[in-house]
């Protein structure tokens, strides 16, 4: 940014057209392939709009909005995505923070170390729900196996993880909380480097300790890194229905559907374009409401540029 | 400053070791499953490790779906993709790197935001796109809608490669006569290779992954691609387990190779652009 004035002002024409056909064919295939379908796909919401009978298809205004919010499936959505989001994003934080604290001093390995922990990011929600799908099952799945003999589970009664009323959401979560671990023990673990340690030795002499260091040095040093990652972990966890859609499909009944897999499942099973578009038009407002509040709330714009 | 303590020390190599084997245990499942019997996969008491490896799962997987044929398309997609992806995004990223002009700050608003939609949300409008287009069920559907997904982050972190490449290397190349191309390509371009190289690997594991848009835009078989020969197994009642597990591996050894040891470029570059550098 600095010197701003001075380069534009060198900019020659030559190299202002350099600029544009450099830039052009990025800008206009996601003009095209993103920006363009997104919001064509707005006024859909405001449609009824089938793709198994598309000649039924007529403006009803708000009727989408009205039938989503008086149906229990949409509604129990809605609690289920809050505790889906922030049971994940807190816990995934905390052992991934805790992570790369080990991992801040250098050891041999270490590199190989965080390539192993870093596979699940390689693999697809989809996959990872078929993986798991293995994990949890009753009869034949590892965990059982390995409860039954612990002495935890009766081996004549294997507990149904994902079949279950009450053990389908933890048990979504638990997988969820799995993959996500390794970003923040990444990033933060990277982040950490950036400190510099004649911060600790100084206040070392002044005979502070551990936590007081922690506090006071570590976590206002890396700040900026712990507020982007958290964002955007929290909007990614957000729109990871793929995990949903293979793991469990919503069910056992729709105790574990989320908004967005909601919404994947009306166009995907049901084809009903128009109420899964009213559906993502919810889910873009709710997103854009809670990025701001959460980057005001946490005063990003002090501290980064954004 | 002070040795911890050999209690921490302790711990702390439990705790990491126990974390690892919690995350690799999954895939090592997949794969055991997948090199069993079909009579042992459904024995009970489980085994933890393979009484009797066999590769009858991938041989039926092969003689029950044209699976090298979804191979060789998912392999032509992502290759495809992520070389388109990054050449667009090696000259996009080189330009925002390099220049100040009006409009800049736009251009990466303009990407970064694509980075938080859901990606599903546009499936339903694309889909007419491209049948008026006359683009469904073909492959180059796939290869230029994987391509333009991935252009926003492969800029930005392309962006941040270059701006830590310093400008005079390519001045003074450019003094002697080169030009500005020439001198990215021959000056720089060596320089972020692997970096470049990480992004690349993204980009081509990203659309290798790429499950809804074949979902919704291939209708002949001919034109699947491994995830949704996935998930044709994986939506019948009744799901042949051994072979699923087969396909599965099939799916997940080449990108966690391919991912294995960028793991520092790609998280960092997750969230490039938007920390001050």
């Amino acid at each position: 940014m600095r010197s701003n004035k001075k380069n534009l002002a060198r900019n020659t024409k030559r190299d202002r057209l350099f600029i544009f056909f450099m830039l052009a064919p990025g800008i206009l295939l996601v003009a095209l392939f993103c920006y363009y379908p997104f919001l064509s796909g707005i006024p859909y919401a405001f449609k009824r709009y089938s793709l198994l009978n598309l000649s039924r298809t007529k403006w009803i205004g708000l009727k989408n909005f009205e039938t989503l919010f008086t149906e229990k499936e949409f509604l129990q959505t809605i609690p289920n995505t809050i505790k889906w989001v922030f049971i994940s994003l807190i816990l995934q934080f905390t052992i991934g923070f805790m992570l790369a604290l080990f991992l801040k001093n250098k050891f041999r390995g270490r590199g190989i170390y965080q390539g192993v922990i870093f596979f699940p990011w390689a693999v697809s929600g989809f996959l990872i729900g078929i993986l798991w799908r293995w994990i949890y099952n009753a009869a034949y799945g590892p965990l059982n196996a390995l409860l039954i003999a612990l002495g935890l589970v009766n081996p004549a009664n294997p507990i149904g993880f994902l079949s279950n009323l009450d053990t389908a959401f933890p048990s979504a979560i638990a997988t969820n909380v799995w993959y996500g671990i390794a970003f923040f023990t990444i990033t933060i673990q990277a982040a950490l480097q950036g400190v510099p340690t004649e911060l600790y030795e100084a206040s070392e002499v002044d005979g502070a300790g551990k936590v007081y260091q922690f506090f006071k040095i570590t976590v206002p040093y890396i700040r900026p890194v712990l507020i982007l990652s958290t964002l955007l972990r929290s909007i990614w966890i957000f729109n990871f229905a793929d995990l949903i859609y293979s793991l469990t499909r919503g069910g056992p009944g729709g105790t574990t559907e989320i908004m967005t897999s909601y919404m994947l499942n009306l166009i995907i099973f049901q084809s009903n374009i128009g109420k899964a578009s009213a559906v993502g038009l919810i889910i873009i407002v709710l997103l854009l409401i809670w990025s701001t509040v959460y980057l005001k709330l946490s005063r990003f714009e002090e501290e980064g540029d954004f | 400053m002070k040795k911890p303590s050999l209690i921490y020390r302790i711990i702390k190599v439990v705790i990491l070791a126990g974390f690892a084997v919690v995350i690799v245990f999954p895939f090592y499942w997949i794969i055991i499953t997948s090199l069993k019997e079909t009579k042992e996969i459904f024995s009970v008491p489980i085994s933890f490790f393979p009484r009797k490896f066999s590769l009858q799962n991938y041989r039926d997987l092969f003689q029950m779906l044209d699976f090298g044929r979804y191979i060789l398309n998912s392999i032509l997609v992502s290759i495809v993709a992520a070389s388109g992806a990054s050449v667009v995004s090696l000259c996009g990223g080189y330009v925002l790197a390099r220049f100040n002009f009006r409009g800049k700050q736009i251009v990466i608003y303009f990407y970064l935001i694509t980075q938080m939609l859901p990606s599903f949300i546009g499936l339903a409008p694309l889909y007419q796109m491209l049948s008026w287009a006359g683009m469904i069920d073909k492959l180059p559907s796939l290869m230029l809608l994987n391509a333009t997904w991935l252009i926003p982050y492969s800029t930005i972190t392309i962006r941040g490669y270059l701006m830590r490449v310093p400008r005079a290397l390519e001045e003074s190349a450019m003094i002697d006569g080169c030009n500005r191309i020439h001198a990215l390509v021959r000056i720089v371009f060596p320089l972020i290779l692997a970096g470049f190289s990480a992004t690349f690997r993204f980009c081509f594991v990203q659309a290798w992954n790429d499950l809804f848009s074949p979902i919704m835009y291939m209708n002949r078989q001919i034109n699947y691609t491994i995830p949704v020969a996935l998930n044709y197994m994986v939506q019948k009642n009744d799901i042949r387990w051994g072979e699923l597990s087969a396909g599965a591996v099939i799916a997940v050894v080449p990108t966690v190779i391919m991912f294995a040891f960028a793991q520092k470029y790609v998280a960092a570059g997750l969230i490039a652009g938007a920390v001050k550098e």
